[in-house]
This record gives C-alpha cells, sequence and structure tokens, in this order.
C-alpha cells in the first residue's frame, strides 16, 4: 500500500484547468522530485495534497495510517516571516500545534521533540536566536525541524533552495539527503531539475506530456532525454 | 503636583477612567503584534469608523444601550475583512480603507439628517476623538468593560500559541492540523471587542494608535513573539496612564494626550534598538 496515491487529479482554481490526469503514487522511503514550466501546476498540486484546496476532479487517498495533517511542509518564505520577531525555538515548537487540538500549551513531550529536531537539523546553537537575524540557510533549517515536529514520516518541500546561494544550496540537498537516508519520505517541487535528479528516486514532469515514473525511467524517457540531450548541449 | 493629583483621585469618575484606561491599553496591545505582522495595521481604523457609524445608528434609533448594535456589528465587519483573505474582490488594504471611510460618511450622513442634538459638531468630535467620554463612565459600563476585557486576555491567554502559529506562517498551520480559518475568526472577534471598548477612551480616529504603537515600538527592541507581546502590553499600560494623569493634571484632551506620549515612547524606543544593534554588529 502506497502512502500517497494520487488517482487521475485535474487541478486548478476558479474554472481555469492548469493540469489534466495527473495519476502517480508515492511509497514510503521515496524521493520523489516534481519539476515542470512556471505555471504547469506544480504549487496548485502541493496545495491540493496538502488539504488547502480541494481538486477539481480525481482524488487523493491516503495509506497506513497516513493523514493529510501529517505531511510536514516547508513552504516558501513569505514578506511576513522575513521580519517576524520569533526565536528559533518558538518557531520549531509551532510545529507542533496540528497535535494540540483546543489544548492552549505544548506539553513536556512536544518540547522535547522540538529540541530533537533542532539538534537533528543543527540549530539548537541558535535556539534563543531571532529568526529574522538567521541565514537563508539556516532559516531554512529551522522551517525544516518545525515540519518535522508536525510529521515524522513525509515531507513536502516547495522550492525548498530558492533564494539560497550556492553553499548553503549544497548544504540543503545534504540535509534533504541525510533526511532521505533516515527514512523521510520526501516530495520536492523543484524548478531545477538539474540539480535535484541525482537525488531523486522518482520523477514527476508537470506539463503538457505529463511523465511519472523512476529516476532511470525519465532518463530514457522522451521528456527526459530531451532534457539530457540539452544539458550535453549546454 | 502629587497633592492635586490626588485630590483628582478622591473623584469616583476619575478612578474609573483610570481602571478603564489601563484595562483598556492592556487589551488592545496584545493583538497588536499579529495585527502589525498580517498587515492589518489599519483594521483598528476601520473598525473604529464602523463603530462609529454603528453608533450614530443606535443613536437615530434611539437604543437607549448602545453597546447592543455597535457590538454585534463591529464584529460581523471584522469577521468579514478578516477571514475574506485572499479571495476576496476587494482585499487587504484597500478592503479596510473603504469600509473605514465608507462608515464614517454614512454616520456623520445620518447624524447630520436625523440630527437629535443641538451641538452637531461637538457629538461627532467627542465620537472621533474621545474627548471626556472617558470621564464620563457609569458604573454600569466600568462593569462592563471590566469583564470584556477580561474575556479578551483570557481568550488571548489560551489561544497564545495558536495566535502565533497562525500569525507566522497560516498556510503551515492550515496544512498540518491547525484550524485557522477558526483562529482567524477568534483574532477578528477580539479585534473588534477591543476597538468598542477603546473608543471610550481615545475615539475612534485614535484606535489604530493604541493597537499598533505599542507593538512597533516592542518590535524595535525585543526578538521573540513572547517577549515583543509583554513588553508592548507593559508598554501600552505605562503609556496610557501616564497619559492619562498628564491630561488630568494639564487639562489636555485624553486621547490625544495618550497617543503623543506612545508615540514618544516609540521614538525612545527606536533609538535604544538602534544602540544595541549597533553594538551587536560592531
Amino acid at each position: 500500500m502506497a502512502l500517497l496515491t494520487i488517482q487521475d487529479l485535474t487541478l486548478g482554481y476558479d474554472n481555469r484547468i492548469l493540469a489534466e490526469h495527473v495519476s502517480f503514487s508515492v511509497h514510503e522511503g521515496d524521493y520523489l522530485c516534481i519539476v515542470g514550466e512556471n505555471g504547469s501546476g506544480k504549487s496548485t498540486l502541493m496545495r491540493t495534497m496538502l488539504g488547502l484546496q480541494p481538486p477539481m476532479a480525481g482524488q487523493i487517498l491516503f495509506g497506513e495510517g497516513l493523514k493529510s495533517s501529517h505531511i510536514g511542509y516547508l513552504p516558501q518564505q513569505t514578506p511576513v516571516q522575513r521580519d517576524f520577531p520569533a526565536s528559533v525555538r518558538e518557531i520549531v515548537l509551532s510545529g507542533c500545534q496540528g497535535r494540540c487540538g483546543l489544548r492552549p500549551f505544548y506539553t513536556a513531550e512536544e518540547k522535547a521533540l522540538a529540541r530533537r529536531n533542532m539538534e537533528r537539523m543543527g540549530v539548537l546553537p541558535l535556539q534563543d536566536r531571532c529568526y529574522r537575524e538567521l541565514s537563508g540557510g539556516q532559516q531554512q533549517r529551522v522551517l525544516l525541524a518545525r515540519a518535522l515536529c508536525a510529521t515524522g514520516k513525509i515531507l513536502l518541500l516547495d522550492e525548498p533552495v530558492s533564494g539560497l546561494d550556492p553553499q548553503a544550496t549544497a548544504e540543503m540537498y545534504a540535509v534533504l539527503k541525510s533526511l532521505h537516508r533516515e527514512g523521510v519520505t520526501l516530495i520536492m517541487i523543484s524548478h531545477d531539475i538539474a540539480a535535484a535528479l541525482p537525488y531523486a528516486t522518482h520523477i514527476l514532469h508537470m506539463g503538457a506530456r505529463a511523465f511519472f515514473g523512476t529516476r532511470e525511467e525519465y532518463l530514457d524517457s522522451a521528456v527526459g532525454r530531451r532534457f539530457t540531450q540539452r544539458e550535453v548541449e549546454l | 503636583m502629587i497633592q492635586t493629583l490626588l485630590q483628582y483621585l478622591q473623584y469616583p469618575f476619575v478612578r474609573y477612567a483610570l481602571i478603564v484606561g489601563v484595562l483598556i491599553a492592556l487589551c488592545s496591545s496584545l493583538l497588536g503584534v499579529t495585527l502589525v505582522l498580517k498587515r492589518f495595521s489599519f483594521i483598528g481604523d476601520g473598525l473604529s469608523h464602523v463603530a462609529f457609524g454603528a453608533m450614530t445608528i443606535a443613536t437615530v434609533l434611539g437604543i437607549s444601550n448602545e453597546m447592543l448594535l455597535v457590538l454585534p456589528i463591529t464584529v460581523l465587519s471584522a469577521v468579514l475583512l478578516l477571514s475574506a483573505g485572499q479571495r476576496a474582490a476587494v482585499k487587504g488594504d484597500a478592503a479596510i480603507a473603504m469600509v473605514s471611510v465608507g462608515a464614517l460618511a454614512f454616520g456623520y450622513l445620518l447624524m447630520n439628517i436625523f440630527s437629535t442634538s443641538s451641538n452637531l459638531s461637538g457629538d461627532v468630535c467627542s465620537t472621533l476623538f474621545g474627548s471626556t467620554s472617558i470621564l464620563t463612565l457609569t458604573v454600569r459600563e466600568v462593569v462592563l468593560s471590566i469583564v470584556l476585557s477580561v474575556l479578551v486576555v483570557a481568550a488571548f491567554l489560551l489561544f497564545y500559541h495558536k495566535i502565533f502559529a497562525v500569525t507566522f506562517d497560516e498556510t503551515f498551520a492550515q496544512a498540518t492540523g491547525t484550524n485557522a480559518r477558526l483562529y482567524n475568526l477568534i483574532i477578528a472577534v477580539i479585534i473588534a471587542v477591543i476597538i468598542v471598548l477603546a473608543m471610550n477612551l481615545v475615539g475612534s480616529l485614535l484606535i489604530s494608535a493604541l493597537v499598533i504603537f505599542p507593538a512597533l515600538s516592542a518590535m524595535r527592541v525585543h526578538k521573540t513573539f513572547l517577549s515583543v507581546t509583554i513588553c508592548s502590553a507593559v508598554l501600552s499600560v505605562a503609556c496610557a496612564l501616564a497619559g492619562m494623569l498628564i491630561s488630568i493634571l494639564g487639562g489636555t484632551p485624553v486621547g490625544s494626550t495618550i497617543v503623543a506620549v506612545d508615540a514618544l515612547a516609540f521614538g525612545i524606543f527606536t533609538l535604544i534598538g538602534r544602540i544595541k544593534g549597533g553594538i551587536s554588529h560592531a
């Protein structure tokens, strides 16, 4: 049984269809990379998977006791967050909010969980620092720690390296690789196929001719070959 | 000077004014941080003008207890403004500006057409700037203010972590199972209650100052959400107290004096922030 099964999804909003017949599945331990042009429906697909908007048609099935609220999420940063007065600890702890329900305060367990995840992401020494004073890479790791508080199983990453400098980008990919090795299932949206390809186990290429398969199948496919040839020409 | 002050404190209406003033200052500062960060700084302005409009309707209809009409209408507007969010045709600052000036014009128009008092501009002026109504509170109004303030503070404490989560990242909160819509609704209701309360103190034109100034000042100096919240609450109460005492002693209008003190505090905090920032960067 797959963690996530997407069946014949139609994506869009306000009666505008962005993508049709999107089908794929995600199994435990997968590292799925979703690529495609701007406007091909990547972000809409992600919002739909997170339950933030209903699909126009088709369905999303969750397996192995997974619920849509159990998906950890690394969003793109908003302008609001860039000048938000909050400490690293406050932000990471807020990842536990989904578990709280109506309970007003965090339990000792949740605080310990937040601490463990800060340690895991290497931001524990920064826990009392102000979020807005951190570098872009550090901020991303803080948000990853927060996402890990919401889930231990599956993470959805929206352009995790956008806006990072080359070194921070490399570090980010390394962090994601080690999470994947620890058994976390990853779904990553990226417009940078070349950088994402070496790490992914599966590829979903959104667009007029959508493709879903393993990385090897992708490299052999028409879409993939077009991409690799382009790389050779470059 | 202290003697004059003690003499004034003999009067119950002065004591009432101080109690209510402090409570309102405390409540209004709590959500300031959230509203500033959500880019809703002007919601205080918009809602208070709605409250002004509602008040004129109540006056025209001859409703004796204005709160019964003003509170529900303001709450409703707050909910509409804050929850419309991304999907509305007119959103964000434009929606607030529209509601704000619309309600102001409508209220003034109503007052003019159905005027029951001989001193129309005096009435309008006191609703807009608060002037003396804080000094003419009845015991019932004081009790009502205390009850509403306690409710606001209790709600804020209970929902503190949820308000944080929803303010910092609404999408993440929603995606990971927090009912962001519900908490936005709660924030809207709390802010509406605060504004109706605060109209007595500073009038509807200056409410934004009460909501925004302490939060902005605290954000100059402090770096965590908790310390910003505590600092802005303390600062707001201190400025309101100072403003009211100055206005009692100097005979200045209450609302604008408090706002002037708030503005002064903002200047001082900006300076402190600069100095502290300069040191840590060096």
